[in-house]
Order: structure tokens, then sequence, then C-alpha cells
């Protein structure tokens, strides 16, 4: 009767340790990536193809994800306006959220789950069928030919693509206000203008999606390079890319919110 | 396919994400609106500036001239003082000229409304407004109208 309680306490502390060597083997990956961008450099056509794969064939998913999401929030805020009488405000509304918050988090999220995904099968296959090994063995550093550019890749494209998330959500959001609901073109322009500030809205929407390209591009290449290679293995170390993307996002979300718009 | 190919896809896209930072902060930021660091410093002294912020807009004949840079609260006086930059280009406002706090529209949020006296001497930097009214506080209206009513009663 004690024993199948102590296997089960010991399986919680063997989680536990595990669980910390993960998270120490995940930083000194990291430690191991920076110089090895440095190096990187010297063959930027490596940079070039990795930001077309994550970058340019994310940016159908982005775009179309913007602009619904830029329609369905101006509808909604109209329907909770216009019973006030302020309708005048929905441009404020949605361009506000779209800047602030759903611009990153969004890309953030569906950047993690198409593109963070993508990069920890490819290189998970690559430790599996021992090509990452075969590099070592020819004196070719790993890091710096197959790691780095996917991981400074990643981190480059994700603040591009918030910004055109939010810009095509503004856009669809017009569409609708303007074309849709019959509000007025200058006061939707004029509102969003009084009421946006570059420094506050505009520039911490780009830091925080540079925050979070930084963190779903260390997962998603840390899991890939530390998955069990086999394929097993490899399906779930994507499910785990795409899970602790998605929570490290929202949490660090919380966190720069409250550090960037606190009193 | 070709390295051209990705190469240019690539440049467009980087193209396209500069475009939308371009278009986001022209057509729906205060962008425009913001090289208005050289101003000269005007400061006002209120019994009660209401809601009034840093940075909300100083405003004469319903035209943005200027925003608000500071406010202290002075334990001498016991007033609110408001510390003002005005855009260089608006300076001929007199020296009686009077700063009320306003509120733009119903439920808006508040301005301080400059209304230019009739003096010969214009305000400098450092000039200090002396007419000053203060934001009307809603519950001191309520609380005027009932003891006017009050008033009323006891007369009848």
């Amino acid at each position: 009767m004690i024993s199948p309680l102590l296997d089960r306490i010991q399986f919680i502390g063997h989680s536990t340790l595990s669980g910390i060597r993960r998270l120490g083997r995940g930083h000194l990956f990291l430690l191991n990536v920076i110089p090895a961008l440095v190096g990187m450099l010297t063959r930027p056509s490596l940079l070039v193809k990795q930001m077309y794969s994550v970058g340019v064939l994310t940016l159908i998913i982005i775009v179309v994800a913007g602009l619904f999401v830029g329609m369905v929030m101006s509808l909604q805020s109209y329907y909770a306006l216009v019973d006030f009488g302020a309708e005048d405000s929905v441009s404020v509304m949605v361009v506000l959220s779209l800047l602030r918050e759903l611009g990153p988090v969004v890309t953030g999220l569906l950047f993690a789950g198409r593109a963070g995904s993508a990069l920890t099968a490819e290189i998970g296959l690559m430790k599996a069928t021992e090509q990452l090994s075969g590099m070592e063995m020819m004196a070719v550093n790993p890091m710096q030919r197959v790691i780095a550019p996917r991981f400074l890749a990643s981190f480059l494209s994700m603040p591009l693509l918030a910004l055109i998330f939010s810009a095509v959500g503004v856009i669809g959001a017009y569409m609708v206000a303007v074309m849709l609901l019959g509000l007025d073109d200058g006061a939707f322009w004029s509102q969003a203008q009084a009421h946006v500030d570059v420094h506050l809205d505009i520039v911490n929407g780009v830091i925080k999606s540079a925050v979070f390209g930084f963190v779903a591009a260390w997962i998603a290449v840390f899991e890939g390079y530390d998955c069990i290679p086999t394929s097993e293995g490899l399906g779930q170390a994507t499910t785990r890319t795409v899970v602790h993307s998605s929570l490290a996002i929202l949490g660090l979300d919380f966190v720069l919110t409250a550090l960037m718009f606190g009193e | 396919m070709s390295t051209r190919t990705i190469e240019l896809l690539v440049g467009l896209f980087v193209a396209a994400g500069l475009a939308a930072l371009f278009m986001l902060a022209m057509s729906v930021s205060n962008l425009a609106t913001y090289g208005d660091d050289d101003g000269y410093t005007l400061q006002a002294r209120f019994d009660n500036i209401g809601g009034l912020k840093v940075r909300s807009q100083v405003s004469a004949g319903g035209v943005r001239v200027g925003r608000v840079t500071g406010i202290e609260y002075d334990s001498k006086n016991y007033e609110a003082l408001v510390t003002m930059s005005i855009d260089r280009q608006y300076d001929k406002f007199p020296v009686d000229t009077a700063a009320s706090v306003l509120t733009s529209g119903l439920l808006g949020e508040q301005y301080i409304g400059l209304e230019p006296g009739a003096e010969e001497e214009y305000l400098k930097s450092g000039s200090v407004i002396h007419l000053t009214q203060s934001a009307l506080v809603l519950e001191q209206i309520i609380g005027q109208f009932l003891y006017s009513k009050a008033d009323e009663s006891k007369a009848d």
C-alpha cells in the first residue's frame, strides 16, 4: 500500500528534476547559439533562405487572419458602442487593441503554430537521421549552418509579421466601419490619430513582438535540437513547441503589458 | 525555387513589413503632431483642475496651440500649478489672457482653453497667467443647485 504512493511521489520528484535539467539544457543551448549568430553573418544566403521559409510562407495566414480579426473587432465594437452614441470611437478601440495586444499576441501564436512546429520538425528530423552528427564529423559547425540562421530568421520575421497583421487589421476595420456600417470616413482616421501614440502604442507593440519572436524561436529550435530521435519523439517535440511557445507568449504578454502600460 | 526568386520574395516581405510600419505610424498615430519640442513655457494656477492630465491639449479658439507638460500642487497657496508648452508660432497672447479648464464634448477629456485679452504686452516664456477658471466639478454644481432649491422653498 505504501509502495504505489511512494512510486507516485518519486514520479513527481523525477519529473521536476528532469524539467529543471531541460530548462538548464535550454539555457546552455541559447548560450551556444548566440556566438554562432556572429559566425553565421558571413553567409547571409543562409539567413535569406530561412527568412523565406519562416517569414514569407507565414505571410498568407497572417494577412488573412489580420483581415478577419480587424473586421470582426470593428463589427463587435460597433455593436457595443452604438448604444452609447459613441460609435465614432470604433476606430480607436480597434486600432489600440490591434497595435497593443492582438497584433503581437495573435501573430506570435500563429507563428509558433506554423513556423515553430515546422522548425522543430526540420531540426528534429536532421537529428534523427544523424545529419547533425554527420556535419560535426566534417568539421562543419551545425550551430552556425543550421540552428543560428533559423533562430535569427524567426527573430527578425516576427515584428514584421506583427506589423503587417496590425496594418491589415486596420484596413479591414476601415472597410467594415466605413463601407459596411456607414461611419464617417474622416472621423475614423482623425479619432485614431488623436488617441494613438507612436511611442506608447506602435513601438511597444514592436518590442512585444520582438520578445515573442525571440522566445518562440528559442523554444522551437531547442525542442528540435533536444528531441528524442525517434518518430514518436519528434511528434512529442513538435507538440511541446506549440504548447510551450503559446503559453510563454501569453505569460510574457501579461508581464510586458503590466510593465509598459502600468502606471 | 531559384535563389533569385527566393531573395526577391524575402525582399518584398521585408518591404511590406516596413510599409506596414509607415502606414500605421503616419495614418493612425499622432506622429504628425510630434515635432513640437520647441515651444515656450507658460504657467497657470487653478483651484481645481478636474481631470486634466499631462499631455492634455491647450487650445485657443478650438485650435490646438500647445500641450500641458507638468502638473504640480503648490502647498503654500493650496493651488494646482499647471505648466504648459505653447508652439513658438503662437507667441502673441496678451498678458491678460484667461485660461480655463474645459471639457471637450459632454463626457470627453479635459483641456485648457485660452481666451486672449486686450492688453498690448505679450506673454513671454516663463510668464504666469493670472486669470484662471477652474474645472467644473459635478458634485459642487449639484450641491449649489440643491441649496438654491432649498432657499426657494424657504422663501415661499
